[in-house]
């Protein structure tokens, strides 16, 4: 068996520092919107007291989720013993670590008081899974940050595995802390469903394994490497299962509903007559991001197409955020249910109304930066850190 | 031996100590500028052995008549805010706080028409307070819940959590307030049943006040665990129920003939 050579992320300079240039100024216009709703307050963006939280939150959660699904490959590798991964698990691992960092940074900027950011981090109420959240979050980094290391410094090899076990069950606890600030919210129709912590877990496999397929097939195409594709069809096959996993969960989600005369308004929002919500079930998550890309995954015609891979990492992850859109906006759009079997004749809270919401450039700009962030991280790191194979040739391997 | 220049590993720590360097000032720069918001003690005056509520009679509810709103909005300077320049009159009514609204229902079977107000309902488990990161949606001791807006980041959460659509949160910066009502861009607040009015020795809210004024009634402050109260006494003497009392969230406000 050859050994596995790993190399800083290294191409000429105007190659390198135009990407990073590019990246920066990405991050200075989501940097600028948050300074703008900041500076204004809210009123600039199109949330009000019906939808509190807006795109950058479907941002966010987004890539929070993305975040410890792309620690995955790192996994298989160390958990579950896959020699073809092991090669992939620096990488996964940092870009989880600056997917995380993405999602934050666009959490924290959507706050009211984003100074008081200190607070949080000071004062706590533990019966909020928001403050589990900030430990979950925080160990997070700490964990795979030692993880990187185990698997980089040959004298840490002992804590490899040791630190491979537990940055998996950490990465379940985080998308289960996650899934709950939804599943714990009794208020909601479209919440308060135990299912939803298992849900974030799948999609989170889902989404995270879409971005770490592009990220891989950027990184290695800025720096002008190989990557075989016995390699890519492992990692392409594996997200089929994934998307099929999230379309399960999605629909025993929507059957539970539909069994529960109760939630039958909230379905027929879903699923019939919401208008843009119901577009982006169908359309979005069940056609661009579920039957599309498994039929570029397992159609016969693409079998080593680098071109459908990529596609169907895009469409897995724009259906993904489709899915995270009607949950987050949907879900609070949708009235809540305080007088059963009364209609609301009147009332200037839109009680009995579905709220309306329409998100403004600022939020968007502040939501794609957080996608940026996490690219630059990675970026700046894998230039540091020995994180990519210097080549992932399929005959290097056996 | 290979180019000097194509090493990656000598250039390597340049890169790193700049890189590095860029981060700590960023991070520290921003850092000097915060301050730690100190907050008082939450209970301090607040008496445990009350429960203060309210019980709403329906039938007294006036249709059109929206007295205890506009008191509630004098009250608390409300009526104060503005409109920011340039903002949709839609979105407006959208994001300006509401503490205290008017609802008009009519039931689906028997074409019954109700009107009632709709504020905090002061639980007594309240999923606001549950979900708080900072501790900053609290309950006091004689049953009052508010937010303190020394802690609140304005994360929203509890505006997700709450099943009444009974918080706010404020979407612009405040030019004009009172000194009872201390308001803030970027925070979240909601009926504190006049909590001030009742430390300085009050015994009514201003919308029980403005109701009663206008020779209705409907409104009927008080202490719950006082058996003498007016509030306890009628409470025990009708049929009452919480709006969405599914919840079980044992609510101070309760409503009769909804």
């Amino acid at each position: 068996m050859s050994t596995m050579t790993y190399r800083e992320l290294w191409c000429s300079s105007p190659r390198y520092w135009a990407g990073l240039a590019l990246l920066g100024a990405l991050v200075l216009i989501g940097l600028g919107a948050a300074y703008y709703m900041e500076h204004q307050g809210h009123y600039v963006t199109g949330m009000n007291n019906h939808i509190v939280w807006g795109l950058p939150h479907v941002f966010a959660i987004f890539l929070i989720v993305a975040a410890s699904g792309a620690l995955n490959v790192a996994s298989i590798g160390s958990v579950f013993g896959g020699p073809m991964y092991k090669p992939l698990g620096r990488f996964s691992a940092l870009l989880a670590i600056g997917l995380l960092a993405g999602g934050l940074y666009v959490l924290v900027l959507d706050l009211g008081r984003p100074d008081r950011l200190v607070v949080a981090m000071t004062t706590y109420n533990f019966k909020s899974i928001f403050t589990w959240n900030i430990f979950l979050y925080n160990g997070f980094f700490l964990i795979v940050a030692l993880y990187i290391w185990s698997m980089i410094d040959r004298t840490a090899k002992w804590a490899y595995t040791p630190l491979g076990f537990t940055a998996f069950f950490w990465r379940l606890a985080l998308t289960t802390g996650t899934g709950s600030i939804f599943g714990f919210l009794v208020a909601r129709e479209a919440y308060d469903a135990a299912i939803l912590a298992p849900m974030f877990i799948i999609m989170s496999f889902s989404y995270g394994l879409a971005f770490f397929i592009l990220a891989l097939l950027a990184a290695f195409w800025w720096a002008g490497r190989a990557i075989g594709d016995l390699r890519l069809t492992k990692l392409k096959n594996l997200l089929g299962v994934f998307i099929g996993a999230v379309l399960f969960f999605a629909l025993v989600y929507h059957l539970t509903n539909l069994y529960i005369t109760q939630h039958h308004g909230l379905e027929s929002f879903v699923l019939l007559d919401g208008g843009i919500y119901t577009v982006m079930f169908w359309l979005g998550q069940v056609v661009i991001g579920s039957i599309v890309p498994l039929f570029l995954i397992y159609s016969p015609g693409f079998k080593t197409s680098r071109w459908a891979i990529a596609a169907a990492s895009v469409l897995v992850l724009a259906g993904g955020f489709f899915q995270l859109y009607v949950l987050v906006i949907g879900g609070q759009a949708f009235p809540m249910p305080l007088f059963p079997g009364q209609e609301v004749l009147a009332s200037t809270m839109l009680d009995g109304q579905i709220a309306p919401y329409t998100p403004s450039v600022p939020e968007f700009l502040l939501g794609m930066s957080g996608i940026v962030v996490a690219m630059t991280l990675v970026a700046v790191v894998s230039r540091m850190l020995q994180v990519l194979p210097d080549s992932l040739e399929d005959e290097q391997e056996r | 031996m290979s180019n000097q220049t194509e090493q990656p590993d000598l250039e390597r720590r340049g890169f790193i100590g700049k890189t590095v360097l860029a981060a700590g000032a960023a991070v520290v720069a921003p850092g000097v500028l915060v301050s730690v918001a100190g907050a008082g003690a939450k209970t301090d005056g607040a008496d445990p052995g009350k429960r203060y509520g309210l019980l709403i009679d329906t039938n007294k509810c006036a249709e059109g008549c929206t007295a205890c709103v506009t008191a509630c909005n004098e009250e608390h300077g409300i009526d104060l805010m503005q409109k920011p320049e340039g903002l949709d009159e839609a979105q407006w009514q959208q994001q300006k706080p509401q503490w205290i609204r008017k609802v008009k229902l009519q039931d689906n079977l028997t074409g019954r028409v109700t009107n009632l107000p709709l504020m905090c309902q002061h639980c007594e488990f309240p999923p606001c307070v549950d979900v708080c990161p900072t501790g900053a949606s609290f309950k006091r001791a004689d049953g009052i819940v508010m937010v303190d807006r020394h802690t609140c980041i304005g994360c929203r959460y509890c505006m997700m959590a709450c099943p009444y659509k009974a918080r706010s949160f404020i979407h612009q910066e405040v030019e004009h307030q009172t000194v009872s009502a201390p308001r803030g861009k970027g925070c979240v607040e909601s009926c504190n049943l006049c909590a001030y009015r009742l430390d300085y020795g009050a015994d009514n809210t201003a919308c029980a006040e403005a109701c009663a004024a206008q020779g209705h009634n409907a409104i009927l402050f008080g202490d719950l665990n006082d058996p003498n109260s007016e509030l306890a006494q009628a409470l025990s003497s009708a049929a009452s129920r919480q709006i969405r009392g599914d919840l079980e969230l044992n609510t101070g406000v309760r409503y009769t003939n909804v």
